[in-house]
């Protein structure tokens, strides 16, 4: 019963016209503007990469995060209008709502990832498909945190509070996990950023630019995140049932 | 038969604000039959809707015990038994109106035939709208759809004519009675003694967080569509009050009387033959506001 419902849940996302105009239009502009301007730089930084390779993985791991919390904006606006109480009356079993919102998450990060590959293609970015997999594979295992993280804030928040928490939360994140420009390998950032999901996302961007993959270390921090905000969402929906 | 109907028993919520605790609903009992159709009748913040979000499990009593058929309030909304229309509500978008009413439909196990329903609720000539761009009573039909297409054994309306027009709300004590001559349990809000008297095979009159009466609508009615007296009286006895013709109570406030009547023509009559000296006198209608103060003010009441 809840296929039909998920089926819904997918529509609605993609007739959201703005919402998917603006959620995949910012990661290409952005990635557009700054690769395009260092289009023809092939060894950024002494790195032995290219600009546009270097920063579609950073905009990769950077737009699948935020599209994936972007469902806390969703989730917000769906309670301002009383929909979650609504949907506490039906016998929706709370699993079958939260896998609806976690794939309806993927749809979005997957369709990001989607237009940043394809603007990096025709920037010329070339990658073994072995490389390609491997790299978007761990990214979709690195977004399970993100999505617990975004349906958490929208059962949290009102749809006045989601919009800062979202921005200042995507822009934290993004800047302790290294997206913008890499932590030194020692230090109080550094120390804080791997225990932070973000980190290992950006890491898992890195396997397409030759960096290894999860150590256990990575394996273990996303994990914990995994259950422990897994576990929070699904607290803040059982809860969720007063008036707004 | 424990299984059958719905009980709340010794039901309380108080909610906590900044200006202090407020006892929302303050020790409910009410059983209502299979089949029957109650109507919650009271003034605004009187805890209708509290009492309802208890009865649906959207809100865990302080204190006291719900029962719908049998189960604990969410067994009930799990098996599929519950169809609510809340007071507060409006649609998800992007989806037009079938689509929503199909995909509540699908929570279902036994759901009515989403088409049926739309014709049921007049919607039909909107089936193809996307549920943002609706007017308020398009919006309000909807939700009666929403709530109706699971087709429950307990359909619970708050307030439910709100927004509608004269024709729709004639529509929609139609399907709803339609709806109830199934066999089926109906429980629904209103600030209207007109509609609770109508439609309603018993009525529950709530003020101030109790139960004031319980009884059948013409019971209620001769009961809320009194009228009170109000007048500057010292020392006149309450009992010779109380025994006026048209009188229903006689009650003391300082220096004043306050007589719940029956017939107030009558009792205006013999009031200021036997009282000359009465003075300030106001003769007020048959708001349910009023009403409901003078049944609780004394808490005198009790049918
Ligand atoms: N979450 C809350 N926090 C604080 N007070 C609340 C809350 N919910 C309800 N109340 C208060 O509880 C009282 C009862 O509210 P309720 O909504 O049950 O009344 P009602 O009978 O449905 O009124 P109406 O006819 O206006 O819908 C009101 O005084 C209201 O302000
Ligand atoms: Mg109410």
């Amino acid at each position: 019963m809840s296929a039909a419902y998920l089926r819904y849940e997918l529509l609605r996302t993609l007739r959201n016209r703005r919402f998917l105009f603006l959620s995949l239009g910012f990661p290409l502009v952005f990635y557009l503007l700054v690769a395009g301007s260092s289009r023809g730089v092939r060894d950024l930084g002494d790195s032995g990469l290219s600009a546009p390779l270097y920063y579609m993985v950073g905009l990769v791991s950077f737009g699948a995060m935020s599209a994936m919390l972007s469902s806390g904006a969703r989730i917000a606006a769906e309670r301002q209008a009383g929909w979650h109480r609504q949907i506490r009356v039906t016998p929706l079993p709370p699993r079958a709502y939260l896998r609806a919102k976690v794939l309806t998450g993927y749809l979005m990060a997957l369709l990001t990832m989607a237009v940043l590959f394809a603007a990096g293609a025709a920037m010329g970015v070339s990658l073994p498909a072995g490389r390609w997999l491997e790299m978007t594979g761990l990214l979709l295992v690195g977004l399970v945190p993100f999505a617990a993280l975004g349906i958490l804030l929208g059962h949290l928040l009102s749809v006045e509070a989601v919009g800062p928490a979202l921005g200042g939360g995507v822009a934290l994140l993004a800047f302790l996990g290294g997206t913008w420009f890499p932590i030194s390998d020692h230090g109080l950032l550094h120390v804080v950023g791997q225990l932070l999901p973000s980190y290992w996302l950006v890491q898992a961007g890195h396997v397409a630019l030759g960096g290894a993959a999860w150590g256990a270390h990575g394996w273990l921090v996303m994990a914990v995140w995994s259950v422990v905000l897994g576990r929070l969402a699904m607290a803040a929906f059982r809860r969720d049932t007063a008036r707004v | 038969m424990t299984g059958s109907g719905i009980a709340l028993a010794g039901l309380s919520k108080t909610y906590s604000s900044p200006e202090g605790p407020v006892h929302a609903v303050r020790g409910i009992d009410m059983r209502v039959a299979a089949g029957e159709t109650v109507a919650l009748l009271g003034p605004n913040g009187a805890g209708k809707s509290t009492t309802i979000d208890m009865l649906l499990g959207l809100a865990r009593p302080d204190a006291g015990e719900v029962s719908v058929f049998g189960r604990a309030p969410a067994d009930a909304v799990a098996a599929g038994a519950v169809g609510a229309m809340l007071q507060t509500g409006e649609l998800i978008r992007d989806l037009d109106v079938r689509e929503l009413v199909a995909m509540v439909a699908s929570l279902y196990p036994r759901p009515l035939d989403v088409d049926e329903t739309l014709a049921l609720c007049g919607i039909e000539q909107i089936a193809g709208r996307r549920t943002q761009k609706l007017s308020g009573g398009q919006t309000q039909r909807v939700r009666f759809a929403i709530a109706l297409v699971s087709d429950p054994e307990l359909l619970v309306l708050d307030e439910p004519t709100v927004a509608l027009d004269v024709e729709g709300r004639r529509a929609f004590w139609q399907t709803m009675r339609a709806f109830a001559a199934r066999g089926k349990t109906v429980v629904f809000a209103t600030h209207y003694l007109e509609e609770a008297d109508a439609h309603a095979d018993r009525v529950v009159l709530m003020a101030q967080g109790r139960i004031v009466a319980d009884g059948p609508p013409t019971e209620i009615k001769g009961l809320v569509g009194s009228r009170t007296i109000r007048a500057t009286l010292p020392g006149a006895p309450l009992d010779a009050l109380g025994a006026l013709p048209g009188v229903t109570s006689a009650d003391r406030r300082g220096d004043a009387i306050v007589l719940v009547c029956a017939d107030s023509d009558a009792a205006i009559r013999a009031l200021l033959a036997a009282y000359p000296q009465a003075s300030d006198v106001e003769i007020a209608g048959a708001g349910l506001e009023q009403a409901f103060v003078a049944l609780t003010a004394d808490g005198a009441v009790r049918a």
